[in-house]
């Protein structure tokens, strides 16, 4: 694909359908409302805006990536297909005794979400194959004709076929669709050996069962989407992004939707990611705030941290353990209630509350004038003068600042006998210290410090708050990019094509079998690679190899990267080197006189990442002409400090802003905290880093 | 910064110290080897301020910790001596009366040193699967001969790790390479709380606790005395329960009073002690007493020394309630977990349709010591071409001996505007095991784990379902399993008419009888049948909506017998919800 090709990024959230068209260099971008029944309408509406602000034919695009909410709401908004589980006798109810705990440990009348299949939808077979992959009960195929019978009587559109350690021997999952197959011939069928390999029940059959509940749905929407684009003329291929933060073939998405779940928040990363390698930045915290909550991610060496399980549908205030676990590659983020509409109150104990309530956009924020009662973060940072009322999303919005005074006087200033700017620095503060904590948890869950990351900050709030979570996480740089209203779509078309194999094998490194390791290997490279080879047959592929490993008796894991030469030479010394060194990193010392093993094994097969662009350097800054000051709460000092007032517009490359300072563009503002100083780099970005030592009077 | 700007910045570090003992409690679960720390999730950790007294606590799954917790870093300051703490320094100790209740709790304390400066402490507690004795389970006959007893003392100096000590626990128990690692995980989860409250110090520019610990226990005390002053002062109320026991029926009894800004507790008139190990130490009590009475009254307070400070409690000496030194108290929570019942029995008089009816209440745990079978003489001649015998032969060779603990709930009781939750554990909230990876700790083989249907309780509202398990060994294996069971003879009692949940069954699957508490014998081939409790209904079946019994009936979670002769559904009724579940229709 050379340098000029026109290529298409679609990003399908909640409330906006976002397309990015990208030629060279030239990027041209729109917003569309997602029209929900038919999905492929907006982006169709986006093509035909972009394509006519960058003057080409939709037959002249070479390549569509698309990103989509659509799995994910369908698993919340519970709009799958009619869908039965085939598992082993004696587990019907796996999916629905979860953990056998409730995440809420105080409240009475807590109650647990329903599992995505009711218990009559739950089919049993008399089989069962052991921990070490032994038949203990051999599995009978009248059994499953007959079962076929039912389910047809039944009218079941999808199945999900669920076996006890199916993830080590797949031989009854397979003989199982098989069988099904050719009895149902118009039914989906998805086994959780290709769709989740992986130990714990639990989490494996959930994850195929919400593939299998999707998949109708996805599959007719791909289908048609893929018709409407060509009936618009356009003739190239069509790629999604999947949650792993890679790209795949429309056919691969339609066999595993579950894959797509979270492509959005992916892209986001990637997105950072691109940008990261474009500084060489090795070390990023990429942070993505919204209206609702707030998205946090670690990116090392320019790649997203993944994760092999996540959790969607939270139904309690995003507590953990309130939604279902998915196990698929997934890039590893946190997000919390946290964004610019999560309400503001206070508890029993006087403290002050932020979310994960959020006001949303109707009603909004109290200074929305649309009826909103209670304070949300916005009327907060506009109290705070964060926000020029006058100047809201390019003055589109006239913000009433003495709704959000009476809405914060009201609901949080009374109660603790404060002032209304007091009041607002509470919530401003405690919303940044949620966000705060979520990252240091985060962080410590990797064994990373965050002091030596740089923050990428993206979405419509986040460069208001940013600057303050810089300073609370003891972070010196901070980037905010241009375009990070479309930051998602633009992340789909810097995505590389790529796919992760992943396969449980368990291995003691005494009992370390390196023909066998060697040979595993070469298999998940090789299936890895021939999915990405399918989208990509020209382009070089390259394998990362990974595994999971962890001191014999312990229950988790830690992810451990193999280099090629560990990899096509397997050796257990180096093996046990590489843990150890990984394990003190996070930890801080080994455990003595413990065996150490091997339980996942992962290889990672995945296109070059698209060229990240370069940088001019900057010779040397000069100050951007300050035309106008407005006072801003500086949290650090817990005072109202005159900030300088800037147009993004007017700072040209190598234009520089010291703190405080306020710059103003139409999708955002971004605060300069006064321990700051703001310059622009040659690509957009404006690059705010922290004041050297006793030079405040910058 | 003037003062208010101070209250939010207090917020903040607040915030910031129960977000520590989060991060705290995570990095044992990651680091530990139990499988029930790492799975089940059986742990604590918090954080206290120089004078021992606990600020946050990490919520966890173990509401009997939290009292314990809040109580032991006192004990060790007493018997270690503040002047005799050195940075480095860990402690630990298992002491059932001055750590959480068994031995089979190791408890961990790190003093926090702020710029040479001790400020304060991090304190955290694991649940370990063996500590030697007898085994896990309830046939000691004092607390002697339920394992190794470790009294409060330094694990390590200055950062020099005691290496008898380690040598000693090492010799004493099963799975030695478990446990240390489980001690070294315990101590690795306080430096990391550490590290965190040094970053915060450092942030806020303190230097000792002090300011923020006042900060958090004037706030929580009054907004637990808001909480207590909603009830009507002077109140009193009676609750009781009977429950299998061990060795006889047990009785626990319990008088509330609601005082002005305290509320009373007291267990007089429950059983004396068991002559084997299902005896519970006062702390462990306080715990589930305090859980029950903030669960219902102050269930948004975070824990700490102050906020638990208003609820007294007390049990005479050498009850079942109160076992002094040298009760056998390894199942303590056998008993202790039925303690919230009895406390919600007495508070639904003063406070009606805000408690559950009852539930199963304790969890339903066993142990199983697996090894390789004696019924099969290997010395004995036989004869090379009998391929069974070979067969039979190589499976003793590969055979193992290990320890597998298994965690899991009963129903729990019907709320009064909503359903019990089916197998789910209330008091305790730790999780089960996968099924997948307890097969991957032990030869163990669990063939069946499932809802138990016509367990729960009917009602106007049902109480949750037990659940169905059957157990069985790896082939060339047999095993004792040490059961821990209750509501065999004492199923969950109903509310406001409501019904009584299933009781507990267990016996072999050739028919023979089983104990609901002890180690019994499983031969090879043998497996466990179990039938785990329900929870009981709350209000009477008649007044249940139909549509609820319809629903309950397509899902299986009644069958017809119990929709007909418990709830009055019509035979009509019920063939239309049959028919509909066999055609696909929603019910």
């Amino acid at each position: 694909m050379d340098s000029q090709s026109v290529r298409l990024g679609v990003d399908i959230g909640g409330t906006f359908t976002d397309v990015v068209l990208e030629r060279g260099v030239e990027q041209y971008s729109t917003k569309v409302l997602t029209t929900y029944t038919a999905p492929e309408e907006a982006i169709v509406e986006g093509l035909r805006q972009v394509c006519a602000q960058a003057e080409v034919r939709p037959d002249q695009i070479r390549q569509i990536i698309h990103g989509t909410t659509l799995a994910t709401n369908a698993l919340i908004e519970r709009r799958g297909a009619k869908t039965a589980l085939v598992t082993t006798r004696g587990f019907r109810d796996v999916i629905e005794m979860r953990t056998e705990s409730r995440f809420e440990q105080y409240d009475l009348n807590l109650s647990l979400p329903e599992p995505l299949l009711p218990r009559q939808q739950r089919y049993t077979l008399n089989e069962r194959i052991g921990a070490s992959g032994e038949v203990l009960i051999p599995i009978d195929k009248h059994e499953i004709q007959a079962l076929a019978e039912d389910i047809k009587t039944a009218g079941f559109e999808s199945v999900a076929v669920g076996l006890l350690h199916s993830y080590i021997d797949d031989r009854h999952e397979v003989m199982v669709r098989d069988i099904l197959a050719a009895a149902l011939p118009d039914v989906m069928i998805s086994l959780s050996s290709e769709v989740s390999p992986q130990m714990r029940e639990y989490e494996r059959f959930n994850t195929t069962i919400a593939n299998a509940y999707i998949k109708p749905l996805m599959k007719s929407y791909l289908g048609r989407l893929e018709s409407r684009l060509a009936d618009e003329g356009v003739d190239c291929p069509i790629f999604l992004m999947h949650s792993g933060g890679g790209i795949i073939s429309l056919e691969n998405a339609a066999e595993f939707p579950v894959r797509l779940v979270e492509s959005g928040p992916a892209g986001g990363a990637v997105f950072a990611a691109n940008i990261a390698a474009r500084y060489g930045l090795d070390k990023v915290l990429s942070f993505d705030m919204g209206g609702t909550t707030a998205k946090i991610c670690l990116i090392k060496d320019h790649t997203p941290k993944t994760s092999r399980v996540f959790e969607v549908a939270r139904t309690y205030r995003f507590k953990k353990g309130s939604g279902m676990p998915i196990s698929i590659p997934v890039i590893d983020m946190v997000e919390i209630g946290a964004g610019g509409g999560s309400l503001a109150h206070v508890d029993a104990l006087r403290q002050i509350r932020v979310g994960p309530q959020s006001a949303g956009s109707e009603p909004g924020p109290a200074c929305y004038g649309r009826g909103g009662e209670q304070p949300a973060v916005t009327d907060a940072d506009l109290i705070l003068g964060k926000l020029d009322p006058h100047e809201f999303a390019g003055g589109s919005i006239a913000l009433d600042v003495q709704a959000s005074g009476e809405a914060l006087e009201r609901c949080v200033a009374a109660g603790l006998g404060m002032d209304v700017d007091n009041a607002a620095f509470g919530v401003a503060e405690v919303v940044d210290e949620n966000m705060a904590n979520a990252a240091r948890v985060h962080a410590v869950e990797n064994g990373e410090d965050l002091s030596e990351y740089t923050m990428i900050a993206f979405g419509g709030a986040a460069p208001l708050h940013a600057g303050r979570l810089c300073e609370k996480l003891g972070v010196d740089r901070l980037l905010v990019p241009p375009g990070a209203g479309v930051g998602s779509a633009i992340g789909f078309l810097r995505a590389p094509f790529s796919f992760e194999a992943t396969h449980s094998v368990f291995m003691r490194l005494q009992a370390f079998d390196a023909a066998a390791v060697k040979a595993l290997l070469a298999e998940l490279r090789e299936e890895a690679t021939r999915f990405v080879r399918s989208c990509a047959p020209d382009e070089p592929v390259s394998a990362m190899y990974k595994v999971y490993m962890r001191y014999s008796g312990q229950g988790w894991e830690i992810p451990i990267a193999l280099t090629d030469a560990q990899a096509a030479d397997p050796d257990p010394a180096s093996f046990r080197q590489s843990f150890e060194a990984d394990y003190i990193n996070l930890f801080g010392r080994t455990v003595e006189g413990l065996g150490i093993e091997i339980t996942v094994w992962a290889v990672n097969a995945t296109t070059a990442a698209l060229p990240a662009g370069s940088l001019e350097p900057i010779a040397a800054t000069e100050r951007v002409d300050v035309s106008a000051e407005r006072p801003v709460f500086d949290p650090a000092i817990g005072a109202r400090v005159d900030a300088a007032l800037v147009a993004r517009d007017a700072m040209q490359t190598a234009h520089e802003v010291a703190g405080p300072a306020i710059i103003t563009e139409d999708q955002t503002t971004i605060i300069v905290p006064s321990s700051r100083t703001a310059k622009r780099q040659s690509d957009g970005c404006i690059d705010v880093c922290k004041k050297p030592q006793g030079s405040d009077s910058v | 910064m003037n003062s208010q700007a101070d209250t939010v910045r207090q917020q903040v570090m607040w915030n910031r110290l129960i977000s520590i003992v989060e991060e705290q409690a995570m990095a044992l679960v990651r680091t530990a080897f139990s499988t029930s720390v790492r799975e089940a999730g059986d742990l604590s950790a918090g954080v206290y301020d120089i004078d021992g007294q606990m600020m946050a606590q990490a919520v966890t799954g173990t509401p009997g910790h939290v009292n314990a917790m809040a109580d032991a870093v006192a004990h060790f300051m007493r018997r270690i001596g503040v002047d005799n703490m050195y940075e480095g320094d860990v402690y630990i100790t298992n002491d059932p009366w001055e750590g959480t209740g068994h031995l089979h709790d190791i408890t961990v304390v790190t003093p926090s040193f702020y710029r040479g400066e001790h400020v304060g402490f991090f304190a955290c507690t694991a649940h370990i699967v063996d500590i030697g004795g007898r085994g896990f389970g309830a046939d000691a006959n004092s607390v002697y001969e339920e394992g190794l007893y470790i009294p409060i003392m330094k694990f390590a100096e200055r950062g020099e790790v005691d290496t008898t000590l380690m040598r000693i626990v090492r010799g004493n128990v099963r799975e030695p390479d478990q446990l240390v690692g489980d001690i070294y995980a315990l101590a690795t989860c306080n430096e990391i709380g550490h590290r965190r409250l040094v970053d915060m110090m450092e942030e806020f520019g303190l230097t000792d606790l002090t300011g923020i610990a006042a900060f958090i226990f004037k706030n929580s005390r009054e907004a637990t005395e808001a909480c207590i002053a909603t009830l009507p002062v002077g109140a009193s109320a009676d609750g009781e329960m009977r429950i299998d026991g061990y060795s006889a029926e047990v009785l626990l009894k319990v008088r509330l009073d609601i005082q002005e800004k305290i509320i009373r507790c007291d267990f007089a008139g429950s059983s004396g002690l068991d002559k084997k190990g299902i005896n519970v130490p006062l702390v462990y009590t306080k715990a589930y007493a305090c859980f029950a009475l903030k669960c219902a009254i102050a269930p948004d307070i975070p824990n700490n020394a102050a906020s638990l400070a208003p609820f007294e409690v007390a049990a005479p000496e050498n009850s079942i309630l109160n076992a002094l030194h040298p009760a056998p108290v390894a199942l303590r929570h056998v008993i202790g977990h039925m303690v919230p019942d009895t406390v919600f029995n007495a508070l639904d008089k003063i406070l009606p349709d805000s408690v559950p009816a009852e539930g199963a209440g304790s969890l339903c745990n066993f142990q199983v010591s697996l090894r390789p079978r004696t019924d099969f003489d290997l010395n004995a001649s036989y004869d090379e071409s009998d391929q069974q015998a070979r067969h039979d032969r190589d499976m003793i060779a590969q055979a193992v001996r290990s320890e597998v603990l298994l965690f899991n709930s009963g129903g729990s009781g019907a709320r009064p505007e909503s359903d019990g939750l089916n197998a789910t554990a209330f008091p305790s909230g730790v999780m089960t095991m996968p099924v997948e990876a307890t097969e991957h700790a032990g030869p163990v083989i669990v063939w069946r784990k499932e809802l138990r249907p016509d367990s729960g309780g009917a009602g106007r509202f049902r109480g949750g379902l037990g659940q169905y398990m059957e157990v069985g060994a790896v082939e060339g294996h047999e095993f004792d399993i040490s059961a821990m069971f209750d509501r065999v003879d004492h199923p969950a009692n109903g509310r406001h008419g409501g019904l009584s949940g299933g009781a507990t069954t267990i016996g072999l699957d050739d028919g023979s009888p089983m104990r609901g508490k002890g180690r019994q014998f499983v031969p090879h081939g043998r497996k466990v049948l179990l039938a785990l409790p329900g929870g009981a209904g709350y209000g009477a079946p008649a007044e249940r909506e139909r549509e609820s019994v319809k629903r309950d009936l397509a899902r299986g979670y009644i069958s017809a017998e119990v929709a007909r002769e418990q709830y009055g559904l019509s035979d009509a009724d019920i063939e239309t919800v049959q028919n509909a579940v066999r055609y696909g229709r929603t019910v």
